[in-house]
């Protein structure tokens, strides 16, 4: 991919990246456009839907394994893809980047300024273990706050935006099969998650507010498979994984490919709303680790102190120790809604998810 | 799983295997869970060693089963006895074991039991779930047989003084038959009292635990008889003016569970 000469003013995250940088000197530094813009529309030429294409669509978070399905099946159903990236934690991008820069910063504004977007798919988001708390809250929630108003500028006609089913929080007490009324408890019971929480309040008040930008926020369960790097992914690729002794959560998965079709059965359908995604299967964690072929790793649960402590001893080879409870409790969420709404079904099974695991071992 | 596929094969006979077979579950995932936890295989151990407790250990006897439906949404309401809820575990096989239409209940389950280790997996996997409304109604609305003890931790951890004296019941059963349209069947459990008589709640104790109680009771539970009486079903529209209304109604749940406990009393030659 050909880098074009930018312009002076660089985004903050882009600068950052440069230390990370294994690439040319030109390569993710800018507000930062990584190459040659798109081709501008010519005044007599239709914009948007009609425009040669079926218009331009914004995903952020670009470099994550869910956005290059995501833009792949974008473009096969012939839209235009401009991939923005802000977390600038990756050591070199893929070619799904066209942009690395920090929603906070003004920069950002320039790829408003330079392509006409019918549509956001908002999947960047700085996860729990990424970061620090500070950091994740002003790229989380300021940043998207930003990318809402630059929307409402512009004229954007659907924003999607891709949250988790942690926002639920992880509690004993706990209901099975979490329908999407269901307080948001992960701003009580785990405070260093309230950032996911505050950027659903964001976009909640977006969608009353701007019923034109037809927001629809998606909450999965874990999502798994190829290239997925959260936590319980990197759980359920290492040989050996921990999990807390007397306890097996049932736990849902989806496959990143299902992910992705959600996503853009969202987009095609353009029915905004707040929807749980997950299918109707379940799985133990202690089962979830042995079909994908782990050896289980018993730390001790009790008391929660001895079991906090065991898995910071683990570093990176455990879940950061306040999503301890993840690995406790139960959060099963009902997607009914959305499998009605969008009559959406997994292809992908539960032995498809976890056989991916165990055949990378 | 693997020690489930070690023990399932040495444990489990073949009428157990037969009896969990043919009931009928709904919502079971292709890895042999449904949304709550139960896991038919992992029940099957379970169910081995509830019915040697149900038949040789308690003797219990269960009389009315043919007001069970046979199929669709019904709450099972019972007193609540004992320490530990045998009387929930006694009552789903009852129901389970029955020779016309068996069916498994779920039973209501106290919320502190997924903190303690072993036991929120255990029991969910054979049918226990969280006692929350929004469990009970997602339940009912797939046609679900539902256990409740509405007198919760108030009536298992009552001393032995106030023996077969049904507490305060919740309003929660009775809203949730209304609005979902559900026949209720009442259930009085006799002897469950006997199996853990406790003296006293040790208070500090049980705060230091993070339990609800923890009663200065035997260790084991005893082997008394045990004696279920299943009432007939009861209706009630949805057309309460007030919570007054409801507290009415669920009086005359309790006067029937009442009625119930008597006659297992009087069915009773011999507490052990």
């Amino acid at each position: 991919m050909s880098q074009a000469k930018q312009p002076a003013r660089r985004g903050a995250a882009a600068q950052n990246n440069t230390k990370n940088s294994t690439g040319t000197a030109s390569r993710k530094k800018s507000p930062a456009r990584r190459q040659k813009p798109a081709a501008q529309p010519q005044a007599d030429k239709p914009r948007g839907i009609g425009g040669g294409s079926r218009g331009k669509v914004l995903v952020t978070g670009a470099a994550g394994a869910l956005a290059q399905h995501v833009i792949a099946d974008l473009k096969e159903r012939d839209y235009k893809v401009v991939g923005v990236e802000f977390r600038g934690l990756q050591t070199d991008y893929p070619d799904t980047v066209d942009y690395v820069v920090d929603f906070n910063t003004r920069p950002f504004e320039d790829v408003f300024r330079e392509h006409d977007f019918v549509g956001i798919v908002h999947l960047g988001r700085i996860r729990f273990t990424q970061s620090s708390r500070g950091r994740r809250y002003s790229a989380n929630v300021t940043g998207t706050a930003r990318l809402l108003r630059l929307a409402l500028k512009y004229g954007v006609e659907q924003i999607i935006a891709l949250s988790t089913f942690h926002v639920y929080g992880a509690d004993a007490r706990n209901p099975s099969l979490i329908d999407e009324e269901y307080p948001m408890r992960a701003a009580n019971l785990m405070p260093e998650v309230v950032d996911a929480v505050e950027l659903e309040n964001l976009f909640n008040i977006h969608m009353y507010k701007h019923p034109e930008l037809n927001i629809a926020i998606l909450r999965p369960c874990n999502i798994a498979g190829p290239g997925i790097s959260n936590e319980i992914s990197r759980m359920l690729s290492q040989p050996v994984a921990p999990c807390l002794f007397g306890f097996s959560p049932l736990m849902q998965f989806i496959h990143v490919e299902d992910m992705s079709t959600a996503v853009m059965r969202v987009f095609e359908d353009k029915k905004p709303g707040v929807y749980n995604v997950a299918p109707d299967d379940y799985v133990a964690y202690q089962d979830a680790l042995q079909l994908a072929g782990c050896r289980r790793l018993f730390l001790p649960s009790v008391p929660p102190w001895v079991a906090q402590r065991a898995v910071r001893a683990l570093g990176r080879y455990a879940p950061p120790d306040y999503m301890i409870d993840f690995f406790k409790y139960a959060v099963v969420i009902d997607g009914s809604l959305f499998a009605k709404t969008f009559d959406f079904t997994p292809r992908h099974s539960l032995s498809d998810l976890f056989g991916h695991y165990r055949a990378a071992k | 799983m693997r020690t489930r596929q070690f023990l399932k094969p040495r444990t489990v006979p073949r009428e157990v295997d037969e009896i969990v077979d043919s009931l009928p579950m709904q919502n079971i995932g292709s890895q042999g869970y449904d949304p709550w936890g139960m896991h038919p295989e992992t029940a099957k151990i379970s169910f081995t060693a509830v019915r040697w407790l149900y038949e040789h250990y308690f003797r219990a006897q269960a009389f009315g089963l043919e007001h069970i439906p046979d199929t669709g949404r019904v709450l099972i309401i019972g007193n609540h006895s004992g320490q530990l809820p045998m009387d929930g575990v006694l009552v789903s096989f009852a129901v389970a074991n029955k020779a016309d239409s068996p069916r498994l209940p779920r039973s209501m389950i106290e919320r502190w039991f997924p903190t303690v280790p072993f036991l929120g997996n255990l029991v969910n996997s054979v049918g226990g779930v969280i006692g929350d409304p929004k469990n009970c109604a997602k339940m009912l609305e797939r046609e679900e047989a539902i256990v409740v003890f509405p007198e919760g931790i108030r009536g298992s951890g009552k001393p032995y003084r106030l023996r077969y004296q049904l507490q305060r019941f919740g309003h929660g059963f009775m809203h949730l038959a209304m609005e979902h349209d559900t026949p209720i069947v009442p259930v009085g459990v006799v002897g469950c009292e006997e199996t853990m008589p406790s003296l006293t709640n040790i208070k500090p104790l049980a705060r230091m635990l993070s339990v609800p109680y923890f009663p200065l009771a035997p260790l084991l539970p005893l082997p008394a008889r045990v004696f279920i009486n299943f009432g007939k079903p009861m209706r009630y529209a949805n057309d309460v003016r007030n919570e007054q209304d409801v507290e009415w109604r669920v009086e005359e749940v309790k006067d029937a569970i009442r009625g119930l406990i008597d006659t297992g009393i009087a069915q009773r030659k011999s507490i052990f």
